[in-house]
């Protein structure tokens, strides 16, 4: 059994219990072993995309660092974090300058400088264990099922440093469903935003942001919606009036799998 | 003893206004050898070549350097000056204090400081050059124009006309290329095809012109006036010497589900085809990848209907070497690919088409015979929204950074000709600019949005989503009014950026000639040469070159003729003598040479050697066939015993110049 190094973070301690609890069964039965570090703590939050500030991102390499002395790929499923951390460990490794500047700060054993590979947990469905692979282990193929991926921004974009997928054209989430025994719906506002963190300010804007991607969605024939990410889970629940179920992907890899009972709302 | 010239050019102010010209020829009228040493203001006009002229007379010089812009530009001028004062033409040297000297520096002192050490280096150069004698090679009198579109075309015709034998290969079944695919041309409206299938019909029944059709180059060697090059002809398992174009097998194949490239995929076509009803040559294909019988050897309709029996299943690819003097680049461009703008829901939604596609839409032998249709319900489209600049004028990775420049003009027109056709229509148009530049354009344009109440938005498009009552949301900003927009239209037309084909950076390299970083051929001068390329006798025509539209284009092939057909007039032309030859008694015969060798112009020879001994002893030496070499140098460098060397710029001449730099 493989073993990779997890940073379920603290929404999925939380809110978001559904995402991390299936991801780690579903992972089990995969045969891939997720081993959490010691001691990790919060990613940085969404305060990291501040680039000339280093002290947000310490706590991001913190976990790059965990992961690189285990010697292990970091395994992330919270589309946010995610962002986080990949994308200062893309800095970390493309800008010098900020690089010498967080290791100064840290003053760890060995300097950190982007040694660690990062998975999201997609990335590991389809690169490590393969979609080929996942759709011969799926003993409840979800049939007749029509999905509609919904992929935020936080997944895809920047797509230089995130570089999982086409952030205007993207197929992993599709090939997912796909793989699951399902049927994908490609709407247009699979890659927009939800609206973000702007519900804490004025809930009238995320729900227009809501409303159209789950009006997208419904209108392009989708029995449910799926997401990484427990904000956009939280939007498009909350601030969206349209009557279609949102799930986490890894409750639907679950139900797969045989692990976890139809979903139902 | 050497008598040496040095002639400092002040080149109007691009030198002196930054180099110290007196300085210069004061300074370097003291090295060793120089007898004479003068500035002037344009040493390339008449009067300044009198100067040289007259100083290599007066002095008696053995040598000049000639302290002025890079040897691109001028080389040639002064040698010719030399040859005309009685020196032989390669005892002049340039130092090249513009390029890179007086345009890239800003401080007098450290310019003047660099231009005396590179008049310096040319001066120790000049010291050990040697007289060479140039040759003379024929020219084969025929031409070759790689790409049979309309610039293919004009350029093959008018070579034709000039009584020159000339070939075409164009990779398709047919002649062509995009213009045949268009519906009408701006700014005057008139149909493409009625202006350009008379001049294909002209090209096949030209006896100068050979259309090779099907077929592609696959290897060019030699030089200029001397090129053999390898022509692919594709199996199109259709014996074309019998083949009427009667077009039965087309009927009768029972595989009908071939996506028509013609029509760009929006019907379909049989496996056994002719790309359009105008082909020339007008001659059935088989597709292999849908034959039935090419593939599971069960079928064989075509060859039973076929009447003259040109049906020929086991054509295989055969490949054909021709000479020629000349050749004419005319690959085109094709529109870019479209999946890394799904913001526009190409993929999503089949009423998103291109442009290109929109031609076919339009075009009364295209899929709906003319009339404007939506591709997914076959209904007739009330809100049409044109996206210009897809693709162009991008700053980043995903884009071409370059205005594709044609994309103003035909929206324009189709906007206009919806409008005109379908009055009931609400037609828009998203732009970042409006270019419209040329005789007649904007005129045009103003047609469109004055007589034909088109909507022009400044502003791009940000998402298009298909919805599923088959109405396509629009969201845009109108940028002049401040405004968010919802267009709630029924089609929308991309106006993709275009790109050069994607065998012309293969054939770049066939050609060993030189591209753009956007894969666009580089013209040997921007200005003065736009349509030849830097290598001898490789000339441009068409887009391949850049963006163009109809006229600029047949302009360009025109002109590329003219350079093709002024080369073909020669019966010989003047070999470059700079080029590579061996010392056999340094080679030891390690084949280093060779490998590195573009052109092919050194072969290993056994040769019979006298020893000290009284002895003698076969050895294996490098040979440089002078024809085939260009002078490029590699094999020098490679030699590891320094038996390798180039006239003009020999290994001592290179080390002399290292010298005077450095000392």
């Amino acid at each position: 059994m493989e073993t990779f190094t997890y940073y379920p973070g603290c929404t999925l301690r939380t809110k978001a219990k559904d995402l991390d609890v299936y991801a780690r069964s579903s992972a089990q039965a995969l045969g891939i072993k997720l081993e959490e570090p010691a001691d990790w703590q919060c990613c940085g939050g969404a305060y990291t995309t501040a680039k000339d500030e280093i002290a947000t991102k310490l706590s991001a390499v913190r976990t790059l660092n965990a992961a690189k002395e285990l010697g292990r790929p970091l395994v992330t499923v919270c589309s946010a974090c995610h962002n986080v951390i990949k994308q200062t460990n893309y800095d970390i490794s493309n800008d010098e300058d900020m690089a010498a500047k967080v290791n100064n700060y840290l003053g760890l054993a060995e300097p950190y400088s982007g040694e660690t590979t990062v998975y999201h947990y997609l990335e590991l469905l389809r690169d490590v264990i393969g979609f080929d692979e996942l759709a011969k282990k799926v003993t409840n193929p979800l049939k007749g099922k029509k999905i509609a991926a919904y992929y935020g921004c936080l997944l895809l974009r920047p797509s230089k440093a995130m570089a999982m997928d086409d952030p205007e054209n993207p197929t992993i989430m599709e090939n997912f469903i796909k793989a699951i025994g399902a049927e994908p719906v490609i709407y247009a506002q699979r890659n927009e935003c939800c609206g973000g963190y702007i519900t804490l300010e004025d809930k009238s804007q995320a729900a227009k942001r809501s409303n159209a991607v789950m009006n997208s969605a419904k209108d392009q024939g989708a029995d449910m919606v799926i997401t990484a990410c427990p904000l956009c889970l939280y939007n498009l629940k909350k601030n969206s009036e349209v009557d279609l179920p949102v799930y986490y992907f890894t409750e639907l890899l679950a139900e797969a799998l045989g692990l976890k009972e139809a979903s139902n709302e | 003893m050497q008598r040496i010239g040095v002639f400092v050019c002040h080149c109007g102010t691009n030198i002196a206004a930054t180099v110290d010209v007196k300085t210069v020829a004061e300074t370097l009228g003291h090295e060793a050898g120089v007898v004479i040493s003068q500035d002037y203001q344009y040493m390339c006009s008449e009067s300044g070549q009198n100067l040289v002229k007259n100083a290599i007379k007066e002095h008696n010089l053995t040598g000049i350097v000639i302290c002025s812009c890079s040897p691109r530009m001028h080389e040639n001028t002064f040698r010719k000056a030399a040859a005309a004062a009685g020196l032989n033409p390669y005892l002049v040297e340039i130092a090249n204090i513009r390029e890179q000297c007086s345009w890239i520096h800003k401080d007098i002192a450290t310019a003047t400081d660099k231009a005396i050490i590179l008049g310096r280096a040319a001066i120790a150069k000049v010291h050990l050059n040697a007289p060479l004698i140039a040759g003379e090679s024929p020219v084969a009198k025929r031409a070759l124009v790689i790409g049979g579109g309309i610039a293919g075309i004009q350029t093959a015709l008018d070579i034709a006309e000039a009584g020159f034998d000339v070939d075409i290969v164009e990779k398709q079944p047919t002649i062509g290329g995009k213009m045949a695919q268009i519906d009408k041309t701006f700014p005057t409206l008139d149909c493409a095809a009625c202006i350009l299938t008379p001049k294909m019909v002209e090209a096949s029944q030209n006896e100068h012109i050979t259309i090779h059709s099907f077929s592609e180059v696959t290897d060019v060697k030699g030089f200029v006036g001397n090129f053999t090059v390898t022509i692919k002809k594709k199996a199109r398992f259709v014996d074309e010497t019998k083949c009427t174009g009667c077009g039965l097998c087309t009927e009768k194949c029972p595989m009908k589900k071939v996506p028509n490239e013609f029509n760009m995929g929006l019907d379909n076509r049989s496996a056994v085809y002719i790309p359009f009803a105008q082909a020339v040559p007008k001659v059935a294909t088989i597709d292999p990848n849908y034959c039935m019988m090419l593939k599971t050897g069960k079928c064989g309709v075509c060859s039973k209907v076929c009447s003259v029996g040109a049906i020929d299943y086991k054509q295989q690819d055969r490949f054909i070497e021709e000479k020629y003097g000349a050749i004419v680049v005319a690959t085109g461009f094709n529109p870019i690919n479209l999946d890394k703008y799904d913001e526009f829901a190409y993929n999503q939604c089949p009423d998103v088409v291109t442009s290109l596609e929109l031609e076919r839409l339009m075009n009364a032998a295209g899929p709906n015979g003319g009339t404007l249709l939506r591709p997914s319900d076959k209904t007739h489209p009330h809100t049409i929204v044109f996206v210009q600049c897809v693709g162009s004028r991008c700053d980043d990775s995903k884009g071409k950074p370059y205005c594709s420049k044609i994309c103003c003009m035909y929206t324009a027109k189709h906007a206009m000709l919806i409008r005109e056709k379908y009055p009931d229509t609400e037609v828009y148009v998203f732009y970042i600019d409006v270019r419209t530049p040329g005789k007649n354009f904007d005129e045009f344009y103003r047609r469109a949005v004055e007589q034909y109440n088109v909507h022009y938005i400044k502003g791009m498009v940000g998402k298009v989503t298909p919805k599923s009552d088959g109405k396509i949301d629009v969201q845009a900003s109108d940028l002049l009014a401040n405004e968010q927009l919802h267009i709630n239209a029924d089609m929308v037309v991309l106006a993709a950026a275009i790109e050069p084909d994607k065998t012309a950076r293969p054939l770049a390299t066939m050609l060993t000639t030189q591209m753009d970083t956007n894969d666009f051929f580089t013209e040997a001068h921007p200005k003065l040469r736009p349509v030849e390329s830097a290598t001898a006798g490789i000339f441009l025509s068409g887009a391949c070159q850049g963006p163009k539209d109809i006229p600029e284009t047949v302009a360009q092939a025109s002109a590329a003729a003219a350079k093709a057909i002024g080369l073909l007039c020669k019966n010989s032309i003047t070999c470059n003598p700079c080029v590579a030859h061996s010392d056999e008694l340094m080679c030891n015969g390690c084949s280093s040479c060779e490998k590195v060798c573009p052109y092919g112009a050194i072969t290993y020879i056994d040769k019979e050697f006298r020893m000290p001994d009284r002895t003698t002893k076969v050895r294996r030496v490098a040979s440089v066939n002078p024809a085939v070499c260009q002078g490029c140098g590699a094999c020098t460098v490679a030699c590891p015993s320094g038996a390798m060397d180039l006239n003009g710029f020999s290994n001592s001449q290179i080390m002399a110049e290292v010298d005077a730099i450095c000392k």
